[in-house]
C-alpha cells in the first residue's frame, strides 16, 4: 500500500508537500489502488498459506521418518533381547555401534548404577530424563576433528535389574534439512509477496494512467475544446473499446455542434434576406400612394414572399427532425419500389409538362426499415431537383432505378443534365448550397440536405456519381430480408 | 355556424376572430384552458378550434377530458409543434384536424369547412354530383352529361376530394395529404400540374368551366350557379 502511494505520477511533485500528501490521499482513494491493494492481499494470504502447507507436510515427513527408523531399530533389539538375553543386546549393540555407520543411530546400555555398559554414547546424556518412554538429549559429535552439540530423539527403556538402554537418533540433519526449507519458503514468499507488491503497483498505475487519460480529454472537451480525442493504445482492451465509443461519441457531438453553427448561421443569412424583402415590399407599399389594385397586388406578392419562407422554415424543421433521429419510433419495414413508384408518380405530369422522360425501374420487394414521410419525401426532393437541374438541351431523360444487392437497398435518380463537378459534390449537400448556374431557378437550397439527413437516420449513404453525362444520385440502406 | 376559439396568444386570437367573424362564423373565445374546458362542454358548438399550449389546461388535456365527458364537437387544433409525431399525438388526443401554426389563414378556413360538412354528408353516398358532373364510387366510373370521361385512379381520387368539399376551397397541403398522403411540402408545386391535367379531362370539351383556382388559397370545384360565392 505505502509503496504503491508513493508511486505518485511524477507531474504532481511540484506541488510541494501539501500537495504530495493530498496527492498521496487522492491516490489511496482511487479506484484502481483499492483493487491493487484488495488483491495484493489476498495474494499475500494464500501465498503464506501454502508456503505453512509446504513447511508442515515436510517438517512432518522427516520426523515421520526418525520415527519409522527408531522404530525398526527397537524391534530388532527387542527380538535380539527376547532371543538371547542382556549379554546378548550388549553384543548386538556392540556390534552396531561400532564404527560410523552413517545413519545417526545413537545406542548406550547402562548398569544400575548408571556405568554405560555398551553404545557409542560416552555417557549418559545431560539432561535426559532416568524413566521409560520418548527423550530429547544432545551429544557430543565429532566433527572435522572437533566436537560439536547435536540434537538427538530417542526412547528410553528400562530392562529388568534396572539395567537401562537408550536408542536414539542424531537429528541434526532433519533440523539442518527443516531449517533450510523454512529459509527456502521465507526467501520464496518475499520475493513472490515483492513481485505481486510491484506488479499490482504497475497494473494499477497503467490503469489509473488510462482512466486519467479519459478524464484529462473529458475536462478538456468540456471547456470548449470539442476536437480533443482519448488516445487509443492499439492493444484493442477494454480500455480502448471504451476510448473508442467514448471517440465516436465525441466525434458525433462535434458534428451535431458543428451543424447546429452552421445552421444558425446559414438560417441568420438565408432567411434574413427575404425578410428584408418582405418588409421592403410593405413599406414601399404603404409610402407609395398607389390605387387600391396596386395595393392588393403588393400584399398578394408579400403573401406569396411570406409562403416561401414558411416552406424554407419546414424544411428546415423536417431535416432537423429527420437529423435528430426523433422519429425513429416510427420505423416501419417499407417496400422501397412502392416509395418510389409512388413519388415517381406524383411528379409523372411534372416531367411529362417539361418534356422529360420518367423512367421507373423497381426491382419488387426491396424492403427497407424506416420512416415513410422522410424517405417519401427525399425521393421527392432527388425527383424535384432532377427536373429542376437535371434537364439539359438535349430530350431529358431521369431513371429511377430501385435494386438490392449484397444486403443493401439502393435506390438510383438519375437524370442527363449537366452534372454536378466533382470538387462541389460534397458542398451541395450543406444547407442553403445552391451551385452557381441553378441560383436563378426557384428553390432554397434544403433538398440535398433532406436526403442525407433521411439516409443517415436509415443508416444509409447518399452518393453523388457522374452519369456521363449527368447527375446520378444514389441512396444505399440496409436491406430487410423480405 | 358558432364556433369556438381557444388560444392564449391576444394577436392570434384577435386575428381568428376577426377572420372567422367577417367569414361569418359566430365566434365565442375563451383564453385559458379550464374556462375553454367550460364553455366547450356548456356551449352547443359547430366546432372548436382549439391552441396546444394554454395556461391553465393543455390543449390536448382539454380535448382529452371533452371526448371522454363524450363531447363530439369536432376540433381543429393549432400548434407550433409541427412534426408528424405531435401530429399524430394530437389526432390520438381527439382532434379532427391539425394544423400547424404559422397557417395561411385560407387554410384554417378551408378546413374547418371541411370539419363542419364532415358531420353534415352522409357516409353512405355512393354518387358524387357537382352540376352534370358524376361520380361514381362503387363503378368508379365519372361521368359529365352524358359523356363518360376515363380517370387514371390519382385523378379519380383527386377529383373525389375535390367533390366531396364541392364549392368549397381545397388547398393544396388537403390534397396532398388526402390523395397522396404526404405531410410536406413538395419544393415544386406538383400539385398543380395533376389539376389542370384533370382540368383538361373534366372542363376542357365542357361548359362551364367547374374546377377553379382560387388564388393563394388552392381549387375549388363548384357548380357555375355559385360563381361569385365562397372565398
Amino acid at each position: 500500500m505505502i509503496a504503491t502511494s508513493l508511486t505518485l505520477p511524477a507531474a504532481r511533485r511540484w506541488n510541494g508537500g501539501r500537495g504530495f500528501a493530498r496527492g498521496a490521499r487522492r491516490l489511496v482513494r482511487t479506484h484502481a489502488v483499492r483493487l491493487a491493494a484488495l488483491y495484493f492481499i489476498v495474494f499475500a494470504v494464500s501465498v503464506l498459506g501454502v508456503l505453512l502447507f509446504v513447511y508442515w507436510m515436510s517438517a512432518d515427513f522427516v520426523e515421520r521418518q526418525t520415527a519409522a527408523t527408531l522404530d525398526a531399530e527397537i524391534t530388532g533389539l527387542a527380538e535380539q533381547y527376547a532371543l538371547r538375553g542382556l549379554s546378548g543386546l550388549i553384543q548386538i549393540v556392540n556390534a552396531r555401534s561400532a564404527g560410523d555407520r552413517g545413519d545417526g543411530m545413537l545406542y548406550l546400555i547402562t548398569s544400575p548404577d548408571g556405568k554405560p555398559l555398551a553404545g557409542n554414547i560416552a555417557g549418559w546424556p545431560a539432561g535426559a530424563k532416568t524413566h521409560a518412554g520418548s527423550v530429547s538429549f544432545t551429544v557430543e559429535v565429532p566433527v572435522k576433528g572437533s566436537m560439536a552439540t547435536h540434537p538427538a530423539q530417542g526412547m528410553l527403556f528400562v530392562i529388568p535389574q534396572n539395567y537401562r538402554l537408550l536408542v536414539g537418533r542424531d537429528i541434526s540433519d532433519a533440523a539442518t534439512f527443516r531449517n533450510r526449507i523454512k529459509m527456502t519458503l521465507v526467501w520464496s514468499g518475499l520475493v513472490a509477496l515483492g513481485v505481486g507488491l510491484i506488479g499490482g503497483s504497475v497494473m494499477s498505475r497503467n490503469m489509473l494512467r488510462r482512466v486519467e487519460q479519459v478524464n484529462r480529454t473529458a475536462e478538456r472537451v468540456m471547456t470548449g475544446n470539442l476536437s480533443d480525442r482519448v488516445p487509443v493504445n492499439s492493444t484493442s482492451d477494454e480500455f480502448d473499446q471504451l476510448a473508442a465509443n467514448l471517440n465516436g461519441m465525441l466525434d458525433q457531438i462535434e458534428r451535431l455542434m458543428t451543424g447546429m453553427r452552421e445552421v444558425t448561421d446559414n438560417v441568420a443569412h438565408d432567411l434574413k434576406t427575404p425578410l428584408a424583402r418582405l418588409r421592403a415590399r410593405l413599406e414601399l407599399t404603404l409610402l407609395a400612394p398607389a390605387d387600391a389594385d396596386a395595393q392588393t397586388e403588393a400584399i398578394r406578392a408579400a403573401i406569396d414572399e411570406a409562403d416561401r419562407l414558411l416552406a424554407t422554415f419546414n424544411a428546415l424543421l423536417s431535416i432537423a427532425e429527420a437529423e435528430a433521429g426523433a422519429t425513429r419510433n416510427r420505423a416501419e419495414p417499407l417496400d422501397l419500389g412502392e416509395l418510389a413508384h409512388a413519388a415517381a408518380e406524383l411528379y409523372e405530369p411534372l416531367a411529362e409538362a417539361e418534356g422529360v422522360v420518367l423512367r421507373v425501374d423497381g426491382a419488387p420487394g426491396v424492403m427497407v426499415r424506416g420512416d415513410r414521410h422522410i424517405l417519401s419525401q427525399a425521393i421527392a426532393n432527388l425527383l424535384d431537383n432532377a427536373l429542376k437541374y437535371g434537364v439539359g438541351e438535349r430530350p431529358g431523360e431521369i431513371a429511377l432505378t430501385v435494386a438490392e444487392r449484397d444486403g443493401r437497398a439502393a435506390l438510383e435518380v438519375s437524370d442527363r443534365g449537366p452534372g454536378i463537378p466533382e470538387a462541389d459534390r460534397e458542398a451541395v449537400f450543406d444547407r442553403f448550397v445552391r451551385l452557381e448556374p441553378s441560383r436563378s431557378t426557384p428553390g432554397n437550397g434544403l433538398g440535398l440536405s433532406l436526403v442525407r439527413a433521411a439516409a443517415r437516420l436509415h443508416e444509409g449513404t447518399v452518393t453523388l456519381n457522374d452519369n456521363a453525362p449527368g447527375l446520378a444520385v444514389r441512396l444505399e440502406f440496409p436491406a430487410l430480408a423480405a | 355556424m358558432k364556433l369556438l376559439v381557444i388560444e392564449d396568444d391576444r394577436e392570434t386570437a384577435a386575428y381568428l376572430i376577426k377572420g372567422l367573424s367577417e367569414s361569418g362564423y359566430t365566434v365565442d373565445h375563451s383564453a385559458e384552458g379550464r374556462n375553454g374546458l367550460y364553455l366547450a362542454t356548456g356551449g352547443d358548438y359547430d366546432a372548436i378550434v382549439l391552441d396546444r399550449m394554454l395556461p391553465g389546461m393543455d390543449g390536448l388535456a382539454l380535448l382529452g377530458a371533452l371526448r371522454a365527458a363524450g363531447i363530439r364537437t369536432p376540433a381543429l387544433i393549432l400548434s407550433a409543434l409541427g412534426s408528424v409525431d405531435d401530429r399524430v399525438k394530437g389526432l390520438r388526443a381527439g382532434g379532427d384536424d391539425y394544423l400547424v401554426k404559422p397557417f395561411a389563414f385560407s387554410e384554417l378556413l378551408a378546413r374547418l369547412e371541411a370539419l363542419l360538412r364532415r358531420g353534415a354528408t352522409t357516409p353512405a353516398t355512393t354518387r358524387l354530383r357537382v352540376a352534370d358532373l358524376e361520380l361514381d364510387l362503387l363503378t368508379r366510373s365519372v361521368r359529365r352529361g352524358t359523356k363518360t370521361i376515363e380517370l387514371l385512379p390519382r385523378e379519380f381520387q383527386l377529383l373525389e376530394c375535390l367533390m366531396r368539399h364541392a364549392g368549397h376551397v381545397v388547398t393544396r397541403t388537403m390534397l396532398l395529404e388526402n390523395v397522396w398522403d404526404y405531410h410536406f411540402d413538395p419544393q415544386t408545386n406538383v400539385i398543380d400540374v395533376h389539376v389542370s391535367r384533370l382540368r383538361q379531362k373534366i372542363d376542357r370539351n365542357f361548359a362551364p368551366p367547374l374546377l377553379h383556382t382560387v388564388r393563394g388559397a388552392g381549387y375549388c370545384l363548384r357548380p357555375p350557379e355559385l360563381i361569385g360565392d365562397g372565398a
